[in-house]
């Protein structure tokens, strides 16, 4: 048997973005030892790709702006099967997560006035993102990061990968994890286990997410039997770059469109007019990417495939200055001045909706001891997410996630630890190392490309039946060989990338099946979820999510009525000036 | 740029023990930057060629190498900028752990060393959002800007060519420095580490950081040198310590790195 190290916490933290550090740093304050665990390097987590903003209503330059009106944007963006507790606590609690941000050194542009500046953004009724240029991510993480490494009661492993959540008396009591420098292998052993892994879009061939985006959280949350949420949701970013082909699928900021960006097809025409009159550009993204889409599939996209995005009509110093990483990557990787010339844009697969199934409050999941935060969690996005939602979303949650890790740890969760069994942790390891004792298998670079090859025909921006069901058998055949895969050819554990690939398989293909069965399932089109064949919004379906869930014989969805919302939200939604998103699908 | 179809990628291969540079043939496509080439040749040819990489976007700063011996980030880097043949290494001031991933460890070790952002405990205690200016936030926005890809630390003579990581934290850090120093909020006086252990004073401004660095920080102009300035004022003040000779006053004690007074 391989051998393993054994590590104690008592709150392991899965991921060191925005979520995972913010609730380190809860668990932390309230007391308990904590570890984070990240795939990469710190301060490398996708977060850092945020661009826009953080949305939260503190009415810095729009007075009218409230907590009432955010969460109404955020429910009527997300189509109203958004968890509506938690687009109610998102509302409120933002401000003070942007707040407390400051204070711990995080710096924002400011309003003439000294205050935070806050910027307009797709459906979002009134100026409401914090920012700084167009790096909010990074600012962000490097905060979280420099509180969260000076405090003593955290500890940090990098580029080190849960493979298994481990479970003793039904509650999670540790998880195995490999490093990658030498492949060595990890026992950790916690009463709460925080799950802040993010999403799954390497599931597609164009995305904006990175190599880490393979759903891992996702997968090992069903694997461990807790319930996922609205799977068949994932965004399409409107704007992803197009062109050169190397740098296809990266992403070009909404702070584009908010700063004045106007987007026109191969004519010149300012085609948004047709798809959503009143707010134009910054309308939400699904029906932005749909829009461009609908161009492109018309035959007026531009030469690449894409749209015209255009900020050309502004001052050079005020691109420069509030939009500086997009001046820089477009005049380094695609040779074009966005001064002077347009940018060409296509929709990128962007961020998951959908995810683990939490309890607002908590963050907790099905599972005892299992919480989730950030985007690897669902509920608050409904069916399609606004910018700016995202990073508030891991302040507010990943505390509420941390701090109720942290209150669940106690006498009883500490000794289920002992209790791990041991022929799960050999049964694991054994999968794990599967690959490397049969390197000359399928590459599993190509099987990789292929579950992309699959999603991106089979699951597009606009989706129909006969062909999520041909998806859905494609990838069941994938899931099949990726049983047998190798490494690409050699069994050396040290940073061996082939192997880290085969594993992260596994993960792509639990997403990718949720998400297909899910939107089988879901017959009608809303938000990011649009379909030819049920091109309507089915009434009824509004307050219904579609839940995934481990079963016996695979892999089973089943619809699920959300209780009715309290009057006083409810009130707050009609009274709302808050404007509801057109379907756009034909 | 030069039109190629191939071009000829020679990647460093090994470990701390032994290595040497593998040439690898790689179809150019349009727009390919040296990261998509190292990725292809990991896809098609060497499965366990080691590589960091993350965004692809030069906003994570994983993807550091040497490539023809200059430091870039490989995502940044379009291919054709070389012809048919290039070289990439791993960046050489780190332990090298496997191919192009080196030990970097050190930066974060030294991170942890730096006092953290500190505002006043009236600050703190307010229950008021904080006012501050644009242009007194902006001095510290460059620097924050930082993605640490630790370019600058590889570049930097001092830790490359001398080793002295124990007597220099090097640009990068003397960056993070910077930015918490001129943060308009912020109270704590780091000049007695800048002049102990951090070692501002080894800098002897060449400049080199500042030419690697992506996010275009001008490290040394803008960091380095008003640190150092601010040493000087406090420890080598010519009038203050004539004064203090001529008085037969206290002799101002260097303090260590370990203590930080408030100011």
């Amino acid at each position: 048997m391989t051998a393993y190290e054994t590590v104690e916490a008592d709150v392991l933290v899965l991921g060191a973005g925005g979520a995972g550090l913010r609730a380190a740093i809860a668990a932390a304050d309230a007391g308990a030892r904590v570890l984070v665990v990240c795939k990469s390097l710190l301060g490398k987590a996708h977060t850092v790709m945020a661009e826009g903003g953080v949305a939260a209503a503190m009415h810095n330059v729009a007075y009218q702006d409230s907590w009432e009106v955010h969460f109404a944007d955020t429910m009527k963006g997300g189509k109203l099967i958004n968890d509506w507790r938690m687009a109610e606590l998102h509302a409120k609690e933002s401000p003070e997560r942007v707040l407390e941000l400051e204070r711990w050194g995080a710096v924002f542009d400011r309003t003439w006035q000294g205050r935070i500046h806050q910027r307009p953004f797709g459906a979002h009724t009134y100026p409401r993102l914090a920012h700084i240029g167009d790096r909010t991510g990074l600012e962000l993480i490097r905060t979280l990061q420099d509180r969260a490494v000076h405090m003593n009661g955290i500890g940090v492993h990098m580029e080190t990968t849960v493979f298994k959540v481990l479970k003793a008396d039904g509650n999670v009591a540790g998880a195995l994890a490999y490093r990658r420098s030498d492949g060595s292998l990890i026992l950790y052993r916690c009463g709460a286990l925080v799950l802040a892994s993010g999403g799954a879009g390497k599931m597609y061939r164009v995305t904006s997410n990175s190599w880490e985006s393979t759903g891992d959280g996702t997968a090992l949350a069903y694997d461990a039997g807790a319930q996922l949420r609205d799977m068949e949701m994932v965004q399409f970013h409107p704007t992803g770059m197009v062109w050169p082909a190397g740098v296809r699928g990266i992403l070009v900021t909404e702070g584009v469109r908010g700063e004045g960006g106007v987007l026109r097809n191969r004519q010149g025409e300012r085609f948004m007019e047709r798809y959503d009159q009143e707010r134009m550009e910054l309308s939400s993204r699904d029906v932005v990417a749909r829009a461009i889409n609908s161009e492109v599939a018309a035959g007026r996209g531009t030469p690449h495939g894409g749209a015209y995005l255009d900020i050309t009509h502004r001052k050079p110093e005020f691109i420069k200055s509030k939009l500086p990483s997009m001046y820089e990557q477009f005049l380094k990787l695609a040779n074009v001045d966005i001064t002077k010339q347009p940018m060409e844009v296509a929709p990128t697969i962007h961020y998951a909706m959908g995810g683990v199934r939490v309890e607002a409050e908590s963050g907790a999941t099905t599972v005892p001891g299992l919480y989730a935060a950030g985007e690897v969690a669902s509920g608050l996005h409904g069916a399609n997410r606004l910018g700016g939602n995202s990073l508030s979303d891991l302040l507010v949650f990943g505390k509420r996630a941390g701090e109720a890790a942290a209150a669940s740890i106690n006498a009883n969760s500490t000794a289920a630890r002992a209790g791990i069994d041991q022929d799960d942790v050999d049964r694991a390891i054994a999968e794990l190392m599967g690959p490397v004792d049969r390197p000359a298998g399928e590459s599993p670079y190509k099987l990789m490309a292929e579950i992309q090859d699959v999603m991106s025909k089979y699951a597009p921006i606009v989706r129909n039946g006969p062909e999520l069901e041909e998806g859905l058998e494609k990838i069941l055949e994938l899931h099949a060989r990726s049983k047998s895969c190798g490494t690409g050819g050699s069994s050396t554990l040290a940073f061996n990338p082939g192997w880290h690939t085969a594993f992260d398989l596994g993960s792509l293909l639990v997403n990718a099946e949720a998400l297909l069965r899910s939107a089988l399932e879901r017959k009608e089109s809303r938000g990011a979820h649009a379909r030819s064949d049920h091109p309507k919004t089915a009434d009824d379906l509004t307050t219904v999510n579609y839940v995934v869930e481990k079963t016996t014989d695979g892999m089973h969805v089943r619809a699920e009525r959300q209780p009715p919302m309290p009057a006083y939200l409810a009130e707050v939604l009609t009274e709302s000036h808050a404007r509801y998103t057109p379907e756009a699908t034909e | 740029m030069t039109e190629v179809s191939n071009v000829d990628l020679k990647i460093w291969r090994g470990d701390s023990k032994a290595g040497e540079l593998v040439t690898y043939r790689v179809p150019v496509r349009e727009g390919m930057v040296v990261l998509d080439a190292v990725l292809w040749v990991q896809a098609n040819m060497a499965s366990d060629l080691a590589v960091r990489w993350n965004c692809k976007a030069a906003k994570c700063g994983s993807c550091s190498a040497e490539i023809d011996g200059f430091p870039r980030l490989m995502c940044k880097t379009p291919i054709t900028e070389y012809g048919g043949e290039v070289t990439v290494g791993p960046m050489k001031a780190f332990p090298l752990i496997k191919d192009l991933v080196t030990d970097v460890s050190w930066n974060y070790e030294v991170n942890r060393q730096i006092p953290q952002f500190t505002p006043s405990e009236k600050d703190l205690t307010s229950s008021e959002p904080w006012r501050m200016q644009q242009k007194d936030v902006e001095r510290v926005m460059e620097f924050r800007k930082c993605i640490e890809c630790f370019l600058c630390q590889d570049v930097c003579h001092v830790l490359r060519a001398h080793d002295l990581k124990s007597a220099f934290y090097g640009p990068r850090l003397m960056v993070r420095m910077a930015s918490l120093e001129m943060h308009p909020r912020d109270v704590l006086d780091r000049r007695p580490l800048l002049k102990g252990k951090a070692g501002v004073g080894y800098c002897n401004v060449t400049k080199c950081c500042t030419e690697v660095c992506p996010e275009h920080i001008h490290i040394t102009d803008n960091a380095i040198i008003p640190l150092k300035e601010r040493m000087d004022d406090a420890y080598f003040d010519p009038v203050r310590s004539l004064i203090q000779r001529i008085g037969g006053g206290p002799k101002k004690t260097p303090a260590g790195g370990d203590q930080t007074p408030g100011r």
